[in-house]
C-alpha cells in the first residue's frame, strides 16, 4: 500500500511532462488527461485514507524512503515520503480541491488557446504541493516549497502578454523568495545543529538544543512561512497575484499553496513548542495580519482582491492559532480545511460572475446578480455565510475554535489575541456582507466592456458550477463533521498533540461574542451598501479607505525602502564596475601605453646619439669594473 | 599503462590540425565538410571520455588510468595523465559542452566576417575561406588543452596548457562575433581579446614565478620532481616542507593566476568584455568550460600543494568570494546587454564556487565541485538560447525585446528553464551544488553562509526580470518576426535540459564519483568537517557515538 | 722606445675616431672614422702583445682586420644603395624606422 505514496505524486508529475512535451497533438484533449491524472492522485490518496483508517492511531504515520538523492559526507538528503495523519488531510484537500479546480477549468479556460499549458501548469503545480506535504525532511519539503512557487510564478503570470500579469508573476517569485531564504538558513542551522535536517531525527533532538539555537530555526521558518502564506511583511505579492486565472486564484492563493506556511509551522511544532519567542512572533505576525487582511478586503472594489485580502486575514487565523502551540495546532489545520472549501468556492464562484459578466472584475460595476445567475449566488452565498462564521456553518465551527483557544492563551496576551480575533471576525462579516451585497443584490450597475459590449450575465456551464456545488457543501457541513466528538482533533492529535488552555471565558460566552460580532459587522454593511445605492464612481473616502485601496501602502512601502534603494545601488555598482574597477585597469594600460610613449622619444633615430650613448655606457661599464677591482 | 587519457586529449588535438587543414573554400559543400568532421572529432572525444568515466572505479586509488611519459628529464618533468573524480567529472562536462557549442554555432563561421562592418575582409579571401576551418579547429584545439589541464598530474605540464589555451581563445574572441555589437563592434571585440589575452597572461607569468619557485624549493630538499602527486606525498609526509613565508608567497602565485581565470572579483572584469563580444558559443566555452579550469586548480593545486597556506588566506578569499556573489548579481540586475548580464550572473555563481572550496568541508567541495559542472550546463542552456534569441533579432539590448514568448513559445521557455536552473530552483542541478556549498560555508563560517544565501534572492531577481523584460508583455517592433527554435537548435537545447532536470533529482552518480577525491583534499589539508552540535541518534553515516 | 708611448697614439688615434662617428653625419667620414678606431684598437693590440711577450694580441688584431674587411664590405653597399635611392649620404636623413 505504501508504494501508493510515490504515485501520488507521480500521477500529476507525468501529467505535467506529458501536456508540456506532447506538443499541439494533445490540445484538444490534453486538459482531460490532466484532470484524470489529479482525479487518480485523489483516488489513490483516498485509498491510503482508507487504508490509514484500518490502523490504529499509533500506526498510521508510515515513511517510504524512496533513494538516497545528494549522498555527501555527513550530509544525508534522501527522497523519502512520509504519510501521516496531518500530510493525508492535505493529500486530499489539495487533491480533493485540485480535482474539481481542474474540472472548472475545462470550462472557464475553453477558449484560451494555450489551455494545454496551463492544465500541464496545474498538474505541476499538484505534484509540487504533494512533495511539500509528503517530504519526510526539510530539504525535500523545500523542493516542493519552491516547486509550488514555479507553479504559482506560472500561473500567475500565464497570461505574460499583459504586462501587469508578468509583473505580478516575477514580485510573487521573488517575495517568496525571500521566505525561502528564511527556509534554507533554517536548514542550515538545522544541519549544524543536528547534523540532519530530517523531520523524526530532529524533532526527536531538538530538546537538546539551546532555547537560542531553536528561537533562531523558528523564526526562519516563521519568515519561510510569511513568504508562502502572504503573511505580514512578506504579503505584498498576494493581491496582485489576483492578475492569474481565477481556477488559480481558487487553487494555489486560495485553498492550497497560501497555507504551507500554516502547515510547516505546525509541522515544525516540536520545534515551536520549545522556542516560546519563536511562538510569540508567530502569532503576533498572525494577528497583525488577520486585521491587516481584513482592513484591506474592506476597501477593494475588485471582487478577487477583496477575497485576496480575506484569504490574508483568514491564513492570519491560522497562523495564529499555529503560534498558540498545541493548543491551537489541530484548529490551525482544521480552519485550514473549511477555508479550503468555502473560499476555493467562493472565488470559483467569483469567477464564475466574471465569466458572465465579460471579465469585469469591479464589484461597482455588478449588482443584482442573483437572478441571473442562481446557481453561483447559492453557492457564493454559502460561501458566504460559512466565512463569516454563521452559525452551524464550516467557518462557524472552525473560527469559534481559533478565538477560544487564542482566550485560552491566558494572560493579557490571551485577551489581546482573543479581542483581536473577535474584532477580525467583524470585519470579515463587514466586507463579505459588502462583497455579497455589491455583486448578487440591489440595482444593476452594469457597464459595457472596452470594446463597448454590453454584458450578458447567465449562468455558467455545469464543468464550473458542478464544482462550486460540491465546494459549497464542504463549506456546509465540513465543520460540523469535524468537531462532532471531536473526530478532527482526535485524528491529528497523534502528530500535533493537543493541550486543554484555560481559557479565561466560557466556550458559549466566546461564541455568544463572536455570533455578536459577526452580526454587527454584517449589519454594518448593510445598512452602508444595501440599504443606499451604491455609486459606480468610488467615493473619495476617508484616508484610511484610500490607504487600505492601495494595500496599506505596503507596496509604497516596499517601493521607497527596497526598490528604490535597490535600483539605485545595481546602478552605482554598474557605474562603479565599468568606471572604477574597470576603469583603474583600463587606466593601468593607459598609463603603461603612456610611459611607452614618452620612452619612445629617446629614440632619436640619430645614429650619433646612438653612438653617444654606446660610448657613456661602455664609459660607465669601464669605470664601474675598475672601481670594482679597486675596492 | 593505459592509454586512454591521452587518447582522449589527443583526439581532439588531431582533430584540430585535421579540420584546419581540410581544402578550403567558400562553398556550402566545403563547409559543411569541416563542420561535419570537427564535429564528428567532438562526438568520438565525448565516446572517450565516456569510457574514462566508466572505467573510473569511485571507490579505489585518487588518481586512476595514470600515464607517465618522460618529458624534460632533467627537470624531472614529464607528461603524466591521471583521472581523479574531480577532473573525470570536469571532462565529462567538457567533453558533453564542445559537441553542443559546435551545433550551436554551425552557422557563425559562415556569414560575413563582420556583420557590422561586413566586407572589411573582401570574401574570396584567405581569411574568409578558412574562416569555418579555424573556428571549428580552435574549439578542438580549447578543448584538447582543457583536457590536458583536468587530466595533467604534472604542475609543469599543467601550467604549459593552462597557458596554451589562451592563444586559441583568444583568435576565438577576436576573430568570431556575434553580428550584434553595433557600429564600432570589431574595435569592441579586439578590445575584448586583448583584454582577455593580457589579464590571463598576467595571472599565468605570476603562476610561472611561483612555479619554478616551487622546483627551486622541493629541489633544495632533494625533491626535484614537477610530479603533482610526488610532491603532495612529499608534502604530507613531511619529507618536503616549505617555509611559511615561501608558502604563502608561492601560494600567492598560484591563486593569482586561478583567481584571474575563474574569475573571482575583483579580476573578474575582462569577463563581461569577453562573453558579451563573442559568439554565444564561445562564451559558452568560456564560463562553461576554460574558467572551470581555475576553481578546478585552487581546488587540486592550491589546497593540495599549499595547505597552510590555503588555511591562512582562506578567510580573506572567502569574503572576496562572498562580494563576488553579491557584487555580480547587483551588477547583473542593473545590465543593459543579455549576454553581459549572463557574464555577470556567472562571476556570481563563481563566487559560490569558491566559497565550495575554501569552505573547507566535504559539503562545501563536493558542492564547489558539482557546482562547476552543473554551472557550466546551466549556463550554457540559458546563453545559448540567449545567443539564438540574438542571432534572431541581431541585438544584444534587452530594451530590444518584448513579448518573445508570443512568437516563439519554445525559446521562450527554454530561456525561463535556463533562467530557473540559474537560480537554483530546487528539482535542477544547480539547486544541489548551491545547497551543498551553502551549508558546507555555512556550517564552518555562519555568517559569510547567511550572507550568501541573499545571492539566491539577488539570482532570481535578475533571472527573472531579464525574463519578464524579454519575453513577456506585448510585442515589440521588430520582435514579430523571430522564429521559434529549429531542430538543430532543440537538439542543443534538448540535452542540456536534460541533464539539468537529471542531475537535479538524481545526482548520485556524479557525487559517487566526487566524494573521494574531495575527501582526500581535505585530508590533504588536514580539516575535518565541523561536528553538529548535538547530533541525532547514530542514523546518519557520518558521526557515530 | 717605451711601449705606452704606442698606447699613446693608439688612444690619440681612438678618441679621433670616436668623436668623429659622433659628430659628423657623412656616412662615408662615420665610416672611414670607425675604421680609424678599429686600427687604434689594432695598434694597442699589438703593443700589448709585445709587452707581454705573447701572440694573443697580433693574432687578435688579426682577426679584427678580417672583421672590418667584412664591414666595409657589407657597410659600404649599403651606404652606396642608400646614396643612390637618397642622394644623399647624411646619416640623418635616413629615418625610415623612427615612428
Amino acid at each position: 500500500m505504501n508504494s501508493l505514496i510515490p504515485l501520488l505524486v507521480a500521477a500529476p508529475l507525468a501529467g505535467a511532462a506529458l501536456l508540456l512535451l506532447g506538443g499541439r497533438a494533445l490540445d484538444r484533449f490534453g486538459h482531460w488527461i490532466a484532470t484524470a491524472l489529479a482525479a487518480l492522485s485523489f483516488a489513490f490518496g483516498l485509498a491510503l485514507f482508507a487504508d490509514m483508517l484500518g490502523r490504529d492511531a499509533e500506526h498510521r504515520a508510515v515513511t517510504e524512503q524512496l533513494y538516497s538523492w545528494i549522498p555527501v559526507d555527513g550530509f544525508q538528503a534522501d527522497v523519502a515520503f512520509q504519510l501521516d495523519q496531518l500530510s493525508i488531510t492535505f493529500v486530499l484537500l489539495i487533491t480533493g480541491v485540485g480535482t474539481l479546480i481542474h474540472l472548472y477549468s475545462v470550462g472557464y479556460m475553453a477558449h484560451d488557446e494555450r489551455r494545454r499549458r496551463f492544465f500541464a501548469y496545474l498538474n505541476l503545480f499538484l505534484a509540487a504541493m504533494l512533495v511539500l506535504v509528503l517530504a519526510d525532511n526539510y530539504l525535500l519539503l523545500y523542493v516542493g516549497w519552491e516547486g509550488v512557487g514555479l507553479a504559482s510564478f506560472l500561473l500567475i503570470g500565464f497570461w505574460q502578454h499583459k504586462p501587469s500579469a508578468a509583473t505580478a508573476a516575477k514580485k510573487a517569485f521573488i517575495v517568496n523568495r525571500v521566505g525561502d531564504m528564511g527556509l534554507s538558513i533554517a536548514i542550515m542551522l538545522m544541519f549544524v545543529e543536528f547534523g540532519s535536517f530530517a523531520f523524526q531525527p530532529v524533532f526527536a533532538t531538538a530538546g537538546d538544543a539551546s532555547e537560542g539555537k531553536l528561537t533562531a530555526i523558528g523564526l526562519m521558518l516563521l519568515l519561510a512561512a510569511c513568504g508562502k502564506s502572504a503573511q505580514v511583511p512578506l504579503q505584498s505579492w498576494l493581491g496582485d497575484a489576483m492578475e492569474g486565472p481565477t481556477p488559480v486564484s481558487a487553487l494555489i492563493h486560495a485553498a492550497t499553496m497560501v497555507t504551507a506556511g500554516v502547515y510547516l509551522i505546525v509541522r515544525s511544532g516540536a520545534i515551536f513548542n520549545l522556542a516560546p519567542d519563536a511562538q510569540t512572533a508567530v502569532v503576533v505576525v498572525g494577528a497583525v495580519t488577520l486585521l491587516f487582511g481584513a482592513v484591506v478586503g474592506c476597501a477593494k472594489d475588485d471582487i478577487k482582491k477583496a477575497l485576496a485580502g480575506s484569504t490574508m486575514s483568514q491564513i492570519g487565523y491560522m497562523i495564529m492559532a499555529a503560534g498558540l502551540g498545541p493548543i491551537g495546532y489541530a484548529f490551525a489545520i482544521m480552519h485550514l480545511v473549511t477555508h479550503g472549501f468555502f473560499k476555493a468556492g467562493m472565488f470559483l464562484g467569483a469567477g464564475s460572475v466574471m465569466h458572465g459578466m465579460n471579465d469585469e472584475v469591479n464589484m461597482r460595476h455588478y449588482g443584482g446578480l442573483r437572478k441571473y445567475m442562481p446557481v453561483t449566488f447559492a453557492t457564493f452565498g454559502l460561501g458566504y455565510l460559512a466565512i463569516i462564521g454563521f452559525p452551524g456553518l464550516s467557518g462557524f465551527f472552525s473560527k469559534d475554535k481559533i478565538i477560544e483557544a487564542a482566550f485560552a492563551k491566558g494572560g493579557t496576551e490571551g485577551w489581546i489575541l482573543g479581542l483581536c480575533a473577535l474584532l477580525g471576525a467583524a470585519v470579515t462579516a463587514f466586507y463579505m456582507t459588502r462583497v455579497m451585497v455589491l455583486t448578487f443584490f440591489g440595482e444593476k450597475r452594469w457597464q459595457p466592456d472596452a470594446e463597448g459590449n454590453d454584458p450578458h450575465p447567465h449562468e455558467s456551464p455545469k464543468s464550473m458550477t458542478v464544482p462550486m456545488v460540491v465546494l459549497a457543501f464542504g463549506s456546509v457541513f465540513a465543520g460540523g463533521l469535524f468537531v462532532y466528538g471531536n473526530s478532527f482533533l482526535h485524528w491529528l492529535e497523534p502528530v500535533t498533540g493537543h493541550a486543554e488552555g484555560d481559557s479565561p471565558l466560557s466556550p458559549w460566552t466566546v461564541t455568544g461574542l463572536a455570533t455578536a460580532c459577526m452580526l454587527a459587522g454584517a449589519a454594518l454593511a448593510w445598512q452602508m451598501y444595501g440599504r443606499s445605492p451604491v455609486p459606480v464612481k468610488p467615493p473619495v473616502g476617508s484616508l484610511l479607505t484610500r490607504a487600505a485601496r492601495r494595500d496599506l501602502l505596503q507596496d509604497d512601502f516596499n517601493h521607497a525602502v527596497l526598490v528604490r534603494p535597490g535600483t539605485a545601488l545595481a546602478a552605482t555598482l554598474v557605474w562603479f564596475d565599468s568606471r572604477g574597477l574597470d576603469g583603474f585597469v583600463n587606466g593601468l594600460a593607459a598609463a603603461i601605453g603612456g610611459i611607452s610613449a614618452r620612452l619612445r622619444r629617446i629614440q632619436t633615430g640619430y645614429v650619433r646619439t646612438y653612438a653617444l650613448s654606446m660610448f657613456g655606457g661602455t664609459l660607465v661599464l669601464v669605470a664601474s669594473t675598475l672601481l670594482m677591482r679597486s675596492v | 599503462m593505459s592509454y586512454l587519457l591521452s587518447a582522449t586529449c589527443a583526439v581532439p588535438a588531431a582533430g584540430a590540425v585535421l579540420t584546419a587543414a581540410l581544402p578550403a573554400g567558400t562553398t556550402e559543400a566545403r563547409r559543411r565538410t569541416t563542420k561535419t568532421v570537427a564535429l564528428a572529432v567532438s562526438v568520438l572525444t565525448l565516446g572517450l571520455a565516456a569510457a574514462v568515466a566508466a572505467s573510473f572505479e569511485p571507490g579505489g586509488a585518487r588518481y586512476q588510468l595514470t600515464e607517465s611519459h618522460s618529458w624534460i628529464r632533467s627537470f624531472g618533468i614529464s607528461f603524466s595523465l591521471g583521472a581523479d573524480g574531480i577532473g573525470t567529472a570536469l571532462v565529462l562536462l567538457t567533453a558533453v559542452l564542445v559537441p553542443l557549442v559546435m551545433l550551436a554555432g554551425w552557422h557563425d563561421a559562415t556569414g560575413p566576417v563582420s556583420g557590422s562592418a561586413a566586407g572589411s575582409v573582401p570574401e574570396g579571401s584567405f581569411e574568409s575561406k578558412r574562416r569555418t576551418q579555424a573556428f571549428f579547429a580552435l574549439i578542438l584545439a580549447v578543448e584538447a588543452m582543457v583536457l590536458v589541464s583536468f587530466l595533467a598530474t604534472d604542475v609543469f605540464v599543467f601550467y604549459v596548457f593552462f597557458e596554451a589555451m589562451l592563444i586559441p581563445m583568444y583568435f576565438l574572441i577576436g576573430g568570431f562575433g556575434d553580428r550584434a555589437g553595433g557600429p564600432d563592434s570589431d574595435r569592441q571585440r579586439s578590445y575584448a581579446a586583448v583584454k582577455f589575452l593580457l589579464y590571463n597572461l598576467l595571472g599565468g607569468l605570476v603562476m610561472l614565478a611561483a612555479v619554478i619557485g616551487l622546483y627551486v624549493v622541493a629541489a633544495d630538499q632533494g625533491q626535484a620532481t614537477f610530479s603533482l602527486t610526488a610532491l603532495t606525498d612529499a608534502i604530507s609526509s613531511g619529507k618536503l616542507v616549505i617555509d611559511p613565508n615561501a608558502q604563502r608567497a608561492l601560494f600567492l602565485g598560484f591563486f593569482f593566476a586561478f583567481a584571474v581565470k575563474a574569475p573571482m572579483w575583483p579580476l573578474h572584469t575582462w569577463l563581461p568584455n569577453a562573453m558579451g563580444e563573442s559568439t554565444a558559443g564561445t562564451a559558452v566555452l568560456i564560463t562553461a568550460v576554460v574558467d572551470k579550469v581555475g576553481t578546478f586548480a585552487m581546488l587540486r593545486f592550491c589546497l593540495g600543494l599549499f595547505p597552510d597556506a590555503s588555511k591562512t588566506f582562506a578567510p580573506v578569499i572567502m569574503v572576496l568570494a562572498l562580494v563576488g556573489i553579491v557584487y555580480g548579481a547587483l551588477v547583473a540586475i542593473g545590465q543593459k546587454d543579455i549576454k553581459r548580464l549572463v557574464a555577470y550572473a556567472s562571476i556570481s555563481h563563481f563566487g559560490f564556487i569558491i566559497l565550495g572550496v575554501f569552505a573547507m568541508t566535504s559539503q562545501g567541495q563536493s558542492g564547489a565541485t558539482l557546482y562547476m559542472v552543473n554551472h557550466g550546463i546551466s549556463t550554457a542552456a540559458w546563453m545559448l538560447v540567449a545567443g539564438f534569441l540574438i542571432s534572431r533579432r541581431g541585438s544584444r539590448l534587452i530594451a530590444d525585446y518584448g513579448g518573445v514568448q508570443k512568437v516563439a513559445p519554445v525559446l521562450a521557455g527554454t530561456f525561463l528553464i535556463g533562467g530557473l536552473a540559474t537560480l537554483s530552483l530546487p528539482g535542477m542541478a544547480p539547486f544541489v551544488s548551491e545547497f551543498l556549498v551553502l551549508v558546507g560555508t555555512f556550517s564552518r563560517y555562519p555568517a559569510i553562509g547567511v550572507v550568501a544565501t541573499f545571492g539566491i534572492v539577488l539570482a532570481a531577481l535578475y533571472a527573472l526580470l531579464l525574463y519578464q523584460r524579454t519575453m513577456t508583455g506585448p510585442v515589440k517592433a521588430g520582435v514579430e518576426g523571430v522564429k521559434d527554435l529549429k531542430a538543430r537548435e532543440l537538439a542543443v537545447v534538448a540535452p542540456l535540459v536534460a541533464l539539468t532536470l537529471l542531475l537535479g533529482v538524481y545526482p548520485k552518480p556524479l557525487t559517487d564519483m566526487v566524494n573521494p577525491a574531495v575527501n582526500d583534499t581535505l585530508s590533504q589539508v588536514h580539516r575535518t568537517d565541523p561536528a553538529p552540535a548535538h547530533p541525532v541518534a547514530a542514523t546518519n553515516g557520518g558521526e557515530q557515538k | 722606445m717605451n711601449p705606452a708611448n704606442y698606447l699613446y697614439l693608439a688612444a690619440l688615434l681612438f678618441t679621433i675616431g670616436a668623436s668623429g662617428v659622433l659628430l659628423r653625419r657623412n656616412a662615408i667620414v662615420l665610416f672611414m672614422c670607425v675604421e680609424l678606431m678599429l686600427n687604434a684598437s689594432n695598434l694597442a693590440l699589438v703593443t700589448f702583445s709585445r709587452m707581454h711577450g705573447n701572440l694573443d694580441g697580433q693574432i687578435l688584431a688579426f682577426f679584427t682586420m678580417v672583421v672590418a674587411a667584412a664591414e666595409v664590405v657589407v657597410g659600404l653597399a649599403i651606404i652606396v644603395s642608400i646614396f643612390r635611392t637618397r642622394h644623399s649620404a647624411s646619416v640623418d636623413d635616413s629615418n625610415l624606422m623612427k615612428l
